[in-house]
């Protein structure tokens, strides 16, 4: 007696038992997210790969002076596919990324297992910094300034795809906007 | 108050529930409305599909990010809050056998709606307003595309306004005693973040509107992205709702099944509405300016307790349909109850592979993905409509279609034609889906993004190269999208030639046979136990521990991999 669509056959359904096997359920499935809760809190203390909290309200006039101001101090030399300026900040230093339509400039060099500041913004739209091959992923926003202490591991050509759409249309946009961060040890 | 005579209302033969004419014209157009737009956004879904395999690449980049705005927004939005207003006014009326109140103001809601979605298709393919269907400032469309939004989620109201009005009348008329059948329940939860959904989109698609006709000089992107996923989640949230409802239902339609407990399965609900609202928040996490606390919080602490709602009736209704078979004399060994259930039923078929994909596609997937740090590395990437379709497409366009087989006898009066492709349709669909799904998350997971028109990065001086293997599983990904648009065109053929050319159900016709409760069978065999190991229902049990194993493992194997990424604090 009874089913799902016709009202419930004991009018105190309230206090029916409830039946073994969904009692064993609810109980792990509550210990695991419980567990779940834990670990992110956790994972702060004892994991290596944590959002930044750092973040300031700026303009896309400020942030793009950040940007020059530090390509004409850091710049060690021309890229060889673009012919642009590769800016080398020294290890510690505070680091400026600008998203645009549609690009990620400047082109930036690290040292392995150094760690920078990486402050990134957009000038216009919202973007997505995508960092390839290691595929980690934020967003970034005109008017707000991210922090991220970001210590790179691996040496290499590391690209930065848009992981928000921006726009754009058959010749720029979207799927054109790019960046490069070389790593060497 | 109306005066309700028996002429308003036809006892129907194949369901035996008593149903008032006016609100069966409302639930026949507002589900013949979305699957007309299955059809419209599946197309240009296919579009999508085609142009996102590497080795075809249909459109140009232009067409592709208008027909990924249409897409998104045709089969997220209109298909599905097309059908749930049928299904809601299906529950209040027709499952109480009650009539629906101002059917006016419904044919409002069904005007609205349908006016807002033409709005919108004409702002989105006058190519303007390729925004996606998140629309995120300082992105601009036309005017029009965000008063057509507005104009649909008016519409979408006052449909729930309704439902509501609708439950009033059951009540005071007392066409049903006692509490609310579950299926109810779950639709007035579906209706209840339904309202909180669509108050939040007009917080922030009014003033949009306003600002892209000049009234108001800027929107913060920021804060427009916070109020606009409390309407974008949420949203998906009456989705969940709406289908699981459709779960019960069918375990209750097919095999005479009751819920195993009423306080847990509503109990369930319950946790949705007071934990999901915020648990939007993991949308969230990869944005700067708001803090590890707040998204911990919000979606942990909020989210996880949505989690276990949902763990809870991934168990309840496979077990609701364990317990009815066993107590119907399928007693024996582990999984005989499921060995022998009608799969060549696409009721149930459609059910049954709507849950088992949905746990294990989009609920896992779900679950890892919105754990703070892990979305770092799975943010906007293709893993997200991998995931999504493996929510909304796997689950919830499955149950829908499942209904749909149930819902044209007895709401269009006509008997199922083309019963062969009925019968084959939910495996195609779910085939399809389920690999789609798969691959996308497994070239989301190599890095490639999503809503890009060229992941080679052609003729780019600083041109990445994702890896081969990520390419194969996008072209794999997209072929098995071309079998999913298939699955989907065989459904919209079915429904056509039911509701057109059909074998008539005549009102007077004798009554179909109903299936019996199963505790009535059980009753008359004399048996007391059923299952084994003091449970119930030990087959699901076991399906639930290898879901749970599967959580655990993919848990850790996710955080394994985030451990070996660049240091980041």
């Amino acid at each position: 007696m009874g089913t799902s669509y016709t009202p419930p056959t004991n009018p105190d359904w309230w206090r029916e038992p409830i039946e073994r096997t969904e009692m064993i359920w609810i109980v792990l499935s509550f210990t695991w997210c419980i567990f779940m809760f834990g670990w992110m809190i956790g994972w702060h203390w004892i994991g290596n790969q944590n959002m930044s909290n750092e973040t300031y309200k700026t303009t896309p006039e400020a942030f793009s002076q950040k940007v020059a101001d530090m390509q004409a101090k850091y710049t060690v030399r021309q890229d060889e596919a673009t012919g642009e300026d590769v800016v080398a900040p020294p290890p510690g230093s505070d680091v400026y990324l600008a998203g645009m339509m549609w690009q990620w400039r400047p082109i930036l060099e690290f040292q392995k297992g150094k760690t920078y500041r990486l402050h990134m913004s957009s000038l216009d739209v919202g973007h997505g910094f995508s960092l390839q091959p290691e595929n980690i992923n934020f967003q970034v926003y005109p008017g707000y300034e991210q922090v991220l202490n970001l210590t790179p591991n691996k040496t290499g050509i590391f690209s930065i795809a848009c992981g928000e759409y921006c726009g754009g249309g058959d010749t720029m946009g979207h799927h054109t906007m790019l960046g490069r961060i070389y790593v060497k040890e | 108050m109306s005066t309700t005579t028996m002429s308003e209302y036809r006892v129907d033969p194949v369901s035996g529930l008593k149903i008032n004419r006016t609100a069966n014209t409302l639930v026949k157009w507002n589900a013949f409305a979305a699957v007309v737009f299955l059809l419209v956004g599946g197309l240009f879904g296919l579009g999508v599909a085609l142009t996102r395999m590497p080795s075809v690449q249909l459109l140009s980049p232009e067409i592709f990010y208008l027909a990924l705005t249409a897409h998104g927004l045709i089969n997220l939005a209109v298909w599905i809050i097309f059908f749930e207003m049928a299904v809601l006014y299906f529950l209040g009326a027709h499952v109480l056998g009650n009539r629906l109140a101002t059917p006016r103001w419904a044919w409002t809601q069904f005007w609205l709606m349908l006016v807002g979605a033409a709005m919108v298709a004409v702002a989105v393919l006058g190519g303007n307003s390729s925004v996606m269907m998140t629309s995120y400032v300082p992105l601009t469309a036309e005017p029009h595309f965000y008063l057509g939004l507005i104009l649909f989620a008016v519409g979408a109201l006052i449909g729930c306004f309704v439902f509501l009005g609708t439950l009033v009348i059951a009540k005071r008329e007392k066409t049903y005693s006692g509490s609310l059948p579950l299926v109810v329940f779950g639709g007035v939860t579906a209706t209840i973040i339904a309202v909180f959904t669509i108050v939040s989109g007009a917080l922030i698609l009014i003033p949009t509107f306003l600002w892209s006709v000049g009234l108001i000089e800027h929107i913060d992107p920021m804060m427009y992205r916070v109020v606009w996923w409390g309407f974008g989640h949420s949203s998906q949230q009456i989705n969940v709702v709406t289908h699981i409802s459709i779960w019960y239902l069918i375990s209750s339609l097919v095999f005479g099944a009751k819920p195993m407990s009423e306080k847990v399965s509503r109990g369930a609900f319950l946790l949705y509405i007071l934990f999901l609202q915020l648990g939007s928040a993991h949308h969230l996490l990869s944005d700067p300016g708001l803090t590890s606390a707040w998204k911990i919080f919000n979606t942990s602490y909020m989210i996880y307790l949505a989690v276990l709602a949902s763990m809870i009736h991934g168990l309840t209704v496979p077990g609701s349909i364990e317990v009815a078979q066993r107590k119907k004399g399928l007693d024996a060994g582990l999984f005989t109850w499921l060995r022998k259930a009608p799969w060549g039923n696409p009721i149930f078929s459609g059910m049954f592979l709507s849950l088992v994909g949905f746990g294990f596609i989009g609920g896992i997937t779900g679950v890892v993905m919105s754990v703070e740090q892990i979305n770092m590395i799975i943010h906007n990437t293709m893993y997200l409509p991998g995931h999504f379709h493996g929510t909304l497409v796997v689950g919830t366009t499955m149950a829908f279609m499942a209904a749909t087989y149930w819902l044209i006898p007895v709401v269009f009066q006509r008997k199922i034609a083309l019963t062969g492709m009925a019968k084959w349709q939910p495996y195609v669909f779910s085939l399809g889906a389920w690999v789609f799904s798969i691959a996308l998350m497994g070239a989301g997971t190599m890095g490639v993004q999503r809503r890009h028109a060229d992941i080679t990065f052609a003729g780019q001086p600083l041109a990445y190269q994702y890896p081969e293997i990520a390419k194969g599983l996008m072209d794999i990904g997209e072929i098995f999208g071309v079998i999913m648009s298939v699955g989907a065109v065989m459904f919209i053929i079915v429904v056509l030639a039911s509701i057109f050319t059909g074998e008539r159900i005549a009102e007077d016709s004798a009554p179909w046979p109903k299936v019996e409760d199963a505790d009535v069978v059980f009753e008359k065999s004399g048996k007391k136990h059923i299952g084994i190991w003091g449970m119930e229902a030990p087959g699901t049990f076991v399906l639930a521990m290898i879901l749970f194993a599967t959580i655990i493992l993919y848990y850790f194997i996710n955080f394994k991999y985030l451990s070996t990424v660049w240091g980041m604090s």
